[in-house]
C-alpha cells in the first residue's frame, strides 16, 4: 500500500525528477523546484490521500452490506445511500448552488434522508427484505427525480452534473483530507467491531439470532453506519462505482468469508484499488484526465473476471 | 454574481500587476473553445501551449496538448504545460482548480462567457489586454470590435420577423434550443423569432415540429449528416409538415458556428441572415 502510494505521488502529469523528491518534501530549491513542490504537496499528495480514504472507505460499506444482505450483489448503494446522495447534489447545482460546500453539503443531506426512508419504510417487516425493496424503490424515485432534475437543467448545469455523476477525485485538498480521516477511521472502527455478528449472519438471519446476536439492532446499526460513512464520500467525490461491490468479492475470493480477515482486508484492499485507479486515471491520458468511475470499471471488470475464470479451473 | 463581475473586469490589471511575469506571456493555456477562438482571431495562435477539449477551432489547436474539459480540467495537466498565463473562461473550474492554479504562480485570468455581444466584445478587450499584443495585434482586436458592431445592428426586413425552429438530431432524437441558449442568442440577434417557448435545449416530438408551424428551421452539418443529408432530414416526420420543409429553407450552419457565439459571429449571423431573408440581407446602415 505504501509503495503504492508512494508510486502514485511520484509520477504524474508533471515530471518531477525522482532524486529530487524527498528533497522537495522538506523544502524548495531554486528554479522549478518551488513550482514542483507546489504540485506535489498541494495538487498530488492530497489526491492520493483522499484516494486511499475513499476507496477504504466505499470497500468496507460494500463489505458490511454484502454481509447484512447476504447478497454477493448488495453494495452501499442498494440502501439509497449513492443515488440520495447524486439527488441532493444534482437538486443543489439545478437549484443553482455552485460551490462544493454547498453541493456537498445537499448531497450529504440527500443521501442519509434516502437510506433514512429506506430504512424506515422497509424496516418494519422481519428480515432485510424490506429494507432491501424500500432501497430499490427509494433508487428508482430518485433516479426518476435526477431525470426530472436533467431535464430541466441549463446547458451549463447540465455539464456540471454530468461530471458529478462521473465521479473524481480532483476536489482534494488537506482541510478536506483533514476532516474525512477521522470520520472513516472513526466509522469503520464501528464497522470492524461487529465481525462476529457478519459472521454468524453467513449462516442466516434465523441461525444468528439463536447464536445471540439481536437481529433488528444490528440492521439499524449497520445501515446507519455504512450511510454516515459513505454520504459524506458521496458528497465530496461524486459517485464512483464498483469499488464498493467489487473490491469486497476480491477480498473473498484470495482470503475466503471470515469477516475478522475480510473487514480489515476490504479496507486494504479499497484503499489500494482507488489509488491505483485514480493514478492511473491522471497518467493515462497526460495532460488531461479519465474520469476515475470509467477506470474503476474498466480495470475492476476484467480483473474480476479473471478471478472467477481462475477459480472455476 | 455581480461581485464576480467586478472581479473579472478586474481581473487584467490584476494578472498584469503580477510582478515578474508582466512581461508578455509567452507560453497560453486556453480553457474554453470561445476563448481559444479569440486568441486565434487576435493572431496570437503562436503563443499558445495547452487547450481544453472544447476548443476545435481552429483546427490547429486539436494538434495542441489538452488539458480535459475546460469545466473540470486537470490542474497538474495546466502546470505540466509551464504556463506563464492561463486565460479561462469565466465557465472554466473547478474554483478550487483555479486556485491552485495560483497558488502555484501562474497568472490566471477569466473571460467573460456568456451568448451576449456586449460578453463577446468584453472578452475579446480582456484577452487583447491581457496579451499585451503588438500594434498589429491590437489592429486585429479594433477590426474584430467594429465587425461585431456592424453584425449586430438589427437588419431592416417587411412584416413580422420569421419563426424559426432551432432543431439538432445528432442522435436521431430531435432536440430544439430555447431561450438562454448560445443559437437562441444568434437567431434573435439574426433577426428571426424563435418559435420553441421552452428554455435551454430540450428534447422536441415530431408532433411539436409540426405545431409548431416555422417558416424556417435552423440546424448544424452535424444533424444533417446524422439524418443522411438534407433530403433525409427534411422528409422526417414533423418536419416534413412545416412550411420550413416545403418551401425549402432549411439553413444549416456548421456545429461550432451555430453553438460557439464567438468571433466568428459576424459570419454565422450573415449565414443565417442570408437564410432568413436572401443573400441580400445586410446590416441596415
Amino acid at each position: 500500500m505504501l509503495a503504492l502510494a508512494l508510486a502514485a505521488a511520484c509520477s504524474g502529469a508533471m515530471h518531477i525528477p525522482l532524486p529530487r523528491m524527498p528533497a522537495l518534501l522538506l523544502g524548495a530549491g531554486g528554479g522549478d523546484e518551488a513550482l514542483w513542490r507546489n504540485v506535489l504537496l498541494q495538487v498530488r499528495l492530497p489526491r492520493v490521500a483522499l484516494a486511499v480514504l475513499v476507496g477504504a472507505g466505499l470497500a468496507i460499506s460494500g463489505a458490511a452490506m454484502q454481509a447484512l444482505f447476504r447478497n454477493p450483489l448488495a453494495e452501499p448503494g442498494l440502501i439509497g445511500v449513492s443515488a440520495g446522495g447524486a439527488l441532493g447534489a444534482v437538486a443543489a447545482i439545478v437549484l443553482g448552488a455552485a460551490s462544493l460546500p454547498a453541493v456537498g453539503s445537499a448531497a450529504f443531506v440527500g443521501s442519509l434522508a434516502a437510506t433514512l426512508a429506506a430504512w424506515r419504510l422497509g424496516g418494519r417487516g422481519p428480515g432485510v427484505a424490506g429494507v432491501l425493496l424500500a432501497g430499490i424503490a427509494i433508487n428508482a424515485l430518485c433516479g426518476a427525480v435526477i431525470g426530472l432534475f436533467t431535464w430541466q437543467a441549463s446547458d451549463v448545469q447540465l455539464r456540471s452534473l454530468t461530471f458529478w455523476s462521473l465521479g473524481s477525485l480532483a476536489s482534494a485538498r488537506w482541510p478536506l483530507v483533514a476532516a474525512l480521516a477521522p470520520w472513516v477511521a472513526l466509522l469503520s472502527a464501528l464497522l470492524l467491531r461487529d465481525w462476529r455478528a457478519m459472521n454468524a449472519l453467513l449462516l442466516g438471519e434465523r441461525e444468528a439470532q439463536h447464536l445471540g446476536f439481536a437481529m433488528a439492532p444490528l440492521r439499524r446499526r449497520l445501515v446507519l453506519l455504512v450511510a454516515l460513512l459513505v454520504g459524506p464520500l458521496v458528497a465530496v467525490t461524486g459517485t464512483i462505482g464498483f469499488v464498493g461491490l467489487v473490491v469486497p468479492h476480491l477480498v473473498r475470493l484470495t482470503l475466503g468469508a471470515d469477516h475478522r480477515a475480510l473487514l480489515p482486508a476490504s479496507l486494504l484492499a479499497g484503499a489500494i484499488a482507488l489509488t491505483l485507479a485514480d493514478w492511473l486515471a491522471r497518467v493515462v491520458a497526460i495532460p488531461s484526465e479519465l474520469p476515475i468511475g470509467i477506470v474503476t470499471s474498466l480495470v475492476g471488470g476484467p480483473f474480476l473476471l479473471w478471478l472467477l475464470a481462475r477459480r472455476g479451473t | 454574481m455581480r461581485l464576480r463581475r467586478r472581479l473579472l473586469l478586474a481581473t487584467p490589471l490584476l494578472a498584469l500587476g503580477a510582478g515578474a511575469r508582466a512581461a508578455q506571456a509567452q507560453r497560453v493555456v486556453s480553457l474554453g473553445g470561445v476563448v481559444t477562438e479569440i486568441v486565434h482571431a487576435l493572431g496570437a495562435d503562436e503563443r499558445l501551449v495547452g487547450v481544453d477539449q472544447s476548443s476545435l477551432y481552429p483546427p490547429a489547436a486539436r494538434a495542441l496538448p489538452q488539458v480535459g474539459y475546460f469545466r473540470s480540467f486537470a490542474v497538474e495537466g495546466v502546470l505540466s504545460l509551464r504556463p506563464d498565463l492561463v486565460l479561462a473562461s469565466e465557465q472554466a473550474g473547478p474554483p478550487h482548480a483555479l486556485e491552485q492554479l495560483r497558488a502555484a504562480g501562474v497568472a490566471v485570468v477569466l473571460v467573460a462567457s456568456s451568448p451576449k455581444v456586449s460578453a463577446l466584445e468584453s472578452a475579446i478587450d480582456t484577452v487583447a489586454a491581457t496579451l499585451r499584443l503588438n500594434a498589429e495585434g491590437q489592429a486585429r482586436a479594433r477590426r474584430l470590435r467594429q465587425q461585431l458592431d456592424e453584425a449586430a445592428r438589427p437588419v431592416a426586413h417587411d412584416g413580422a420577423p420569421p419563426r424559426v425552429l432551432i432543431l439538432s438530431s445528432h442522435t436521431g432524437r430531435l432536440q430544439a434550443a430555447g431561450a438562454g441558449s448560445a443559437p437562441d442568442a444568434l437567431l434573435t440577434l439574426a433577426g428571426g423569432a424563435n418559435a420553441f417557448g421552452q428554455p435551454g435545449y430540450k428534447a422536441i416530438s415530431a408532433e411539436a415540429v409540426a405545431a409548431a408551424q416555422p417558416d424556417a428551421i435552423l440546424t448544424s452539418t452535424l444533424s444533417i449528416d446524422a439524418a443522411g443529408g438534407l433530403a433525409g432530414f427534411t422528409a422526417q416526420p414533423g418536419i416534413a409538415m412545416t412550411p420550413a420543409a416545403q418551401s425549402g429553407r432549411i439553413i444549416v450552419l456548421d456545429d461550432l458556428l451555430l453553438l460557439g457565439f464567438g468571433p466568428r459571429l459576424p459570419l454565422a449571423l450573415a449565414q443565417v441572415r442570408s437564410g432568413l431573408f436572401g443573400p441580400a440581407a445586410r446590416g441596415a446602415a
